[in-house]
């Protein structure tokens, strides 16, 4: 053997040592995750498939068709979850329509009414919606005092109290990728489009939108994942009346102990939720969901 | 008002009084997207029992009440406490593990780099729960490091994205080339490459100790006994009634989040 040959063997074993190296780097991180979070979901997965007797079976799943309560649930998250999501695109995209419209500056200032609700508490803004919507709360003192409606309507503890607080936490999830998207839009397309005749409206639905649709569907995905798995919000608003499939899992937990039939709920919606990003993961880069616009 | 109504707002000629609707439409979602949480601040110097706005009388008595309490000082030290911690924590973890995926080439980075997210993606009953459970077993339930320990999972996937966005923006031929004059790579990386993504790192720990000060369903499960945090005690009341002592403590959290970002603000001015 040549000493270039032994030169090369020793530089190929050093950068193989660098790589585990660097892998070391970053296997506290992995560890913890692993400790803390990757077996124990494992474990629960495990619990699901116990029966009571403490034998292989299939009744936590069983239980979950058979009965009408369960059905029930996930009716509830699928409907909780679609009309938020629907609500936070009507209301979002035409704001991020116009946050990309405005020059830079003005954008910015606008953006901070997007932000500061991102960063604030999310038991805040439950509260502070509770205290808003209930019977003698401001909004109805407010609409009755200039007579908009004389009894005072029930707002809260219900799914429409639900519903305002959960668009209002999600919208930011939307926006802020949708708005990433739209900024990225050359301005120029919309010129060549009106240049070469078309309407605005036309302009808009051809060149536009199509364009925004990236940010658009993975805004909406984040925004339907986080509902399926949302606690806070619709147990302080819901009242009880609302019962989405986390809030089922606390109560078996909490009040009747019951580990096998909380964990297979727990994996029926861990399940849905991966099929949902994997299947989104086919059409859009991890990163681009993650990181969103910013 | 009319020449600009009349003037052209985009490139495809429409003008402002066609937008109308959208600048109107924008300006009330963007006030109902703010306005609620400001709301709760003059209410909590109300006087009165029952929330009220604008407060007929205005008093401190709220936040005595939450000041005078033991029971609410306690879980705002522990939630303090705690959110401290996993910054510490979470931050110099999460940055070496985005470092190690953004400088390896080994094949199974984008696997480690998914396992990371996964806190990102599993729904947090579920991690609560298993959380309780792990916990159990290795007897750390209702103790500060169980709870640093969860919520730093928790903020690892958000440090790590930070992190790594600006990695890939920063080349790191600079450090190579500190590493050629002879640094060593934990040198080149500390005064060549940390620098320069310092405003992700600023901006890493404070959405650490927010990820952690704001949780409220792991804390649930895993806070209690001696140590509740602040936002599982506010859970527990918020389900009883509706007690002004919450709108106090709803305007000290605001007040400690807009601190935080502030702060942020200052060490972290940089490019980004």
């Amino acid at each position: 053997m040549t000493s270039a040959h032994l030169h090369a063997a020793g530089l190929r074993r050093d950068e193989r040592m660098e790589r585990w190296r660097l892998f070391g780097l970053g296997s506290p991180a992995l560890l913890l995750v692993l400790v803390i979070l990757v077996i124990p979901v494992g474990w629960l997965f495990y619990v699901s498939f116990i029966g009571a007797d403490g034998n292989f079976s299939l009744e936590n799943y069983e239980r979950m068709i058979a009965r009408k309560s369960y059905s029930r649930i996930f009716i509830t998250t699928f409907q909780v979850s679609l009309l938020t999501t629907a609500l936070c695109i009507v209301i979002g995209y035409p704001l991020a329509y116009f946050m990309s419209q405005l020059p830079t500056k003005w954008a910015n200032l606008c953006l901070i009414t997007v932000l500061l609700p991102f960063w604030t508490s999310l038991l805040v803004r439950t509260y502070a919606w509770l205290v808003l919507l209930q019977k003698q709360g401001l909004v109805n003192q407010w609409a009755i005092s200039i007579g908009l409606w004389d009894e005072p309507l029930k707002f809260v503890h219900n799914m429409t109290g639900t519903l305002i607080g959960m668009v209002h936490i999600m919208l930011p999830f939307l926006i802020l990728p949708v708005y990433g998207a739209m900024r990225s839009i050359d301005r120029d397309y919309m010129k060549a489009a009106s240049n070469l005749g078309a309407s605005p409206r036309r302009a808009f639905w051809t060149v536009f939108f199509p364009l925004s649709t990236p940010g658009l569907f993975a805004g909406s995905l984040m925004v339907f994942v986080l509902c399926l798995g949302f606690f806070v919000t619709p147990a302080v608003l819901g009242g009880g009346r609302v019962i989405m499939v986390s809030m089922k899992i606390v109560s078996n937990i909490e009040l009747f102990v019951n580990w096998g039939a909380a964990s297979a709920l727990g994996v029926v919606l861990l399940v849905l939720t991966v099929i949902i990003l994997w299947i989104a993961s086919r059409f859009l880069k991890l990163e681009q969901m993650t990181g969103g616009g910013h | 008002m009319a020449n600009w109504l009349n003037s052209p707002a985009s490139e495809t000629q429409v003008t402002h009084g066609q937008r109308l609707w959208l600048y109107v439409f924008a300006g009330v979602i963007m006030t109902l997207l703010v306005l609620p949480t400001l709301v709760v601040i003059p209410m909590s110097f109300s006087d009165s029992q029952y929330l009220e706005f604008p407060p007929e009388t205005w008093s401190l008595r709220w936040y005595r009440n939450y000041f005078e309490s033991d029971e609410w000082m306690r879980a705002t030290v522990t939630s303090l406490k705690v959110a401290v911690l996993t910054m510490l924590v979470a931050t110099p973890i999460g940055v070496l593990a985005a470092y190690a995926l953004h400088a390896s080439k080994l094949p199974y980075i984008r696997a480690a780099f998914v396992m990371l997210l996964t806190p990102m993606m599993v729904p947090v009953v579920l991690i609560a729960i298993g959380a309780f459970y792990a916990y159990v077993k290795l007897q750390i339930l209702y103790t500060i490091t169980g709870l640093v320990l969860a919520h730093t999972i928790l903020a690892i996937p958000l440090v790590v994205i930070v992190t790594g966005s600006a990695l890939k923006s920063y080349d790191m031929n600079q450090e190579n080339a500190a590493r050629s004059l002879g640094a060593p790579r934990w040198m080149a990386f500390l005064t060549i490459t940390l620098p320069q993504i310092r405003f992700a790192v600023v901006t890493s720990m404070l959405l650490s100790f927010l990820a952690s000060f704001d949780e409220v369903v792991i804390a649930m499960f895993i806070s209690g006994g001696d140590n509740p945090t602040l936002t599982r005690n506010m859970f527990n009341a918020l389900r009883d009634q509706i007690d002004p002592t919450i709108a106090a403590i709803s305007t000290i959290m605001v007040l400690i989040t807009t601190l935080m970002m502030i702060l942020a603000q200052l060490f972290g001015r940089g490019k980004s």
